[in-house]
């Protein structure tokens, strides 16, 4: 027993300890149990770990690359809407479904991804936006297709038949949740794969110094191009998943207010950290939920929780207690 | 017919001419202190807001006036409260930080001045068509257009043939190399902000006579701005000019074929100039790259 866990430790990731992965699969294994007790619900524990994945797919590009998307919500919503359409015109299915959402939010992002891979900085970030409001306007002034302003409904999750078993997701808070945790759980071990590849060391090596990693031969704009490619496509998958939860997609999710919500959540939690945009996600959507249960004045609460975590917070919460250890 | 595209050439003119003022704006804050300032729209509000509260008071012109100088009052006290911690830091800290500030001042304008649009009350004059088969062009779109080209050429002017103008022309080419010959960069950033502020308050009381005041008046412009900028290629103030009525335009004659594309057609013009020319029109090569 003890040699099979010092070969798990041993093949970790830096930074990341065992009984802390056991600590966190253990609550989220959990979550059904102890949220309601805790007077939140299931489904807001559905919607962390979507945004999580979200945020961490994100942090790919931000943390581990060190390039700024601040236009991530069009993936989301692309993927989104993806699903919601597939589901509305197309099939009854819900693996076709997100297997189009992950298709139409990663393509969008890649073919976007190739022609601003030159650009670097804050007018990288300015191209993200931009090209992001493209959808949330086609998805708004296209009503016969999307919804338009109302978003697009009429449509929800199917039953998956796998073989002769059904799993039916279309019911139930709880096993819809589970289902996210698998998916969730599975995205983010390729993308801990991802990271910890050869491709994933040259990522951290262009964040570091982009101009020494072009010295060694490292094509750094084909480098930066596939990163946020990826990136677009983990974050689609969450776009997916969330008109799934919703059984619903709204032009909201292709907004820039929720790229920047991805954003501060991963600077809340720690961007450079693997499990932060995760643990951003689940305080900022909690905030949110109770802040807008209080409050008409929400949007001041959010600008200022925005405002005192660049001043006063800027490394986020694992990102600190990283330093204190280090 | 003609009307017609006369029409909406006025206006594109028009659309164009607050594109450029608040392109213009965020162009200056970009070019020197790399900052990309997401409130940019709701310093436009309140500059439209702080006019329908002054008029009565100070009169139309009163108001035209001192609002903008106001707008740019609270920008100093931004700049120097808050946007200048973040100056060495990581863009995302920029981003965020100003992201919030929007968020913090739409909220505040709704608070004070309700969520309902209200009117922006003009001089009789002004109301006017100018003749009666143009009945759609009044004195105060003649007016708007003015004040706006005066703005520019004043601007322009002011960074041309000023001493401070040609500090923030340098400053944005090389700040490192400005501040060693000794010229105080803290202030000419906070400086540089104001006028950026100025001229979104300015665009602010113009767009209230146009269209009213709401809270969130500024947030249509403030996507269409960043295109301009991109369009026109950054770090070039005269690139912004053109990109701002380029797309105005553009939008205001897709409107005269095609009304549901006119929004669509701004993001083609982006997506073809980042395919062909990424720098953007008159964009440096290497700057931002």
């Amino acid at each position: 027993m003890s040699t099979a866990l010092a070969a798990i430790k041993g093949r970790l990731p830096e930074g990341q300890d065992l009984w802390t992965l056991i600590g966190i699969w253990a609550l989220l294994l959990t979550v059904p149990f102890w949220l309601p007790m805790l007077g939140g619900y299931t489904a807001l524990a559905s919607k962390v770990l979507v945004f999580g994945l979200a945020a961490m797919g994100l942090n790919m590009l931000l943390g581990f690359t060190g390039v700024l998307s601040f236009g991530h919500a069009a993936y989301f919503g692309l993927g989104a809407y993806g699903a919601g359409l597939t589901l509305r015109y197309l099939v009854h299915s819900t693996p076709l479904a997100m297997i189009a959402g992950v298709l139409f939010g990663g393509l969008a992002g890649t073919l976007f991804g190739m022609l601003i891979a030159r650009r670097r900085g804050v007018y990288f970030a300015m191209c993200t936006i931009a090209f992001g409001q493209l959808w949330y306007y086609l998805a708004y002034s296209w009503n016969d297709f999307t919804g338009g302003f109302d978003g697009l409904r009429d449509f929800h999750r199917e039953p998956i038949g796998i073989g002769p078993l059904t799993l039916d997701i279309s019911q139930g808070e709880t096993r819809f949740y589970f289902f996210t945790l698998a998916i969730f759980a599975a995205a983010i071990g390729l993308m801990g794969l991802l990271l910890r590849s050869p491709f994933g060391r040259t990522l951290l090596a262009i964040r570091e110094n982009e101009r020494r990693a072009r010295f060694l031969g490292i094509p750094v704009e084909r480098h930066i191009w596939m990163s946020f490619s990826i990136s677009c496509f983990f974050t689609a998958l969450a776009g997916a998943l969330y008109a799934l939860l919703n059984n619903f997609a709204d032009p909201l999710t292709l907004h820039y207010s929720l790229s920047g919500y991805f954003v501060v959540m991963t600077v809340i939690g720690g961007m450079r950290t693997f499990w932060g945009p995760l643990l951003g996600a689940a305080l900022f959507v909690m905030l949110q939920d109770y802040i807008s249960s209080m409050t008409v004045n929400w949007m001041s609460f959010i600008g200022v929780i925005f405002i005192l975590v660049v001043l006063f917070f800027p490394r986020g919460l694992l990102g600190m207690k990283r330093r204190a250890t280090a | 017919m003609t009307q017609v595209i006369l029409f909406n050439v006025t206006n594109g003119l028009i659309i164009g001419a607050f594109y450029v003022l608040m392109a213009l704006g965020l162009s200056l804050i970009l070019n020197l202190s790399n900052v990309i300032n997401f409130a940019h729209g709701n310093f436009l509000a309140l500059g439209g807001y702080l006019a329908y509260t002054l008029s009565p008071t100070l009169g139309y012109w009163g108001a035209l006036l001192i609002s903008p100088l106001l707008t740019a009052l609270i920008g100093v006290v931004v700049e120097r409260t808050m946007i200048r911690r973040i100056y060495n830091r990581d863009p995302v800290y920029s981003l965020l930080l100003t992201f919030g500030l929007a968020f913090v001042i739409q909220d505040a304008s709704r608070y004070i001045w309700g969520p309902n649009g209200l009117p922006m009350g003009l001089p009789a004059m002004l109301g006017q068509p100018i003749t009666e088969n143009l009945f759609f062009i009044t004195w105060y779109r003649i007016f708007m257009v003015s004040i706006v080209i005066v703005t520019v050429v004043g601007l322009f002017a002011f960074l041309r043939y000023t001493r401070v103008g040609l500090r923030i022309r340098a400053g944005t080419l090389d700040l490192e190399t400005v501040a060693t010959l000794g010229v105080n960069v803290r202030n000419l950033r906070t400086f540089n902000f104001a006028v950026g502020c100025l001229l979104a308050g300015l665009s602010g009381v113009l767009a209230a006579g146009q269209i009213g005041l709401n809270p969130n008046m500024g947030d249509d412009l403030l996507m269409p701005s960043f295109i301009a900028i991109i369009v026109g290629g950054a770090g070039s103030l005269i690139g912004t000019l053109f990109g701002g009525l380029l797309i105005g335009m553009a939008a205001a004659l897709t409107t005269v074929v095609y009304p549901a594309a006119s929004e669509a057609v701004i993001y083609g013009i982006l997506m073809l100039v980042l395919l062909i020319r990424p720098r953007g029109l008159l964009g440096e090569e290497g700057m931002f790259s």
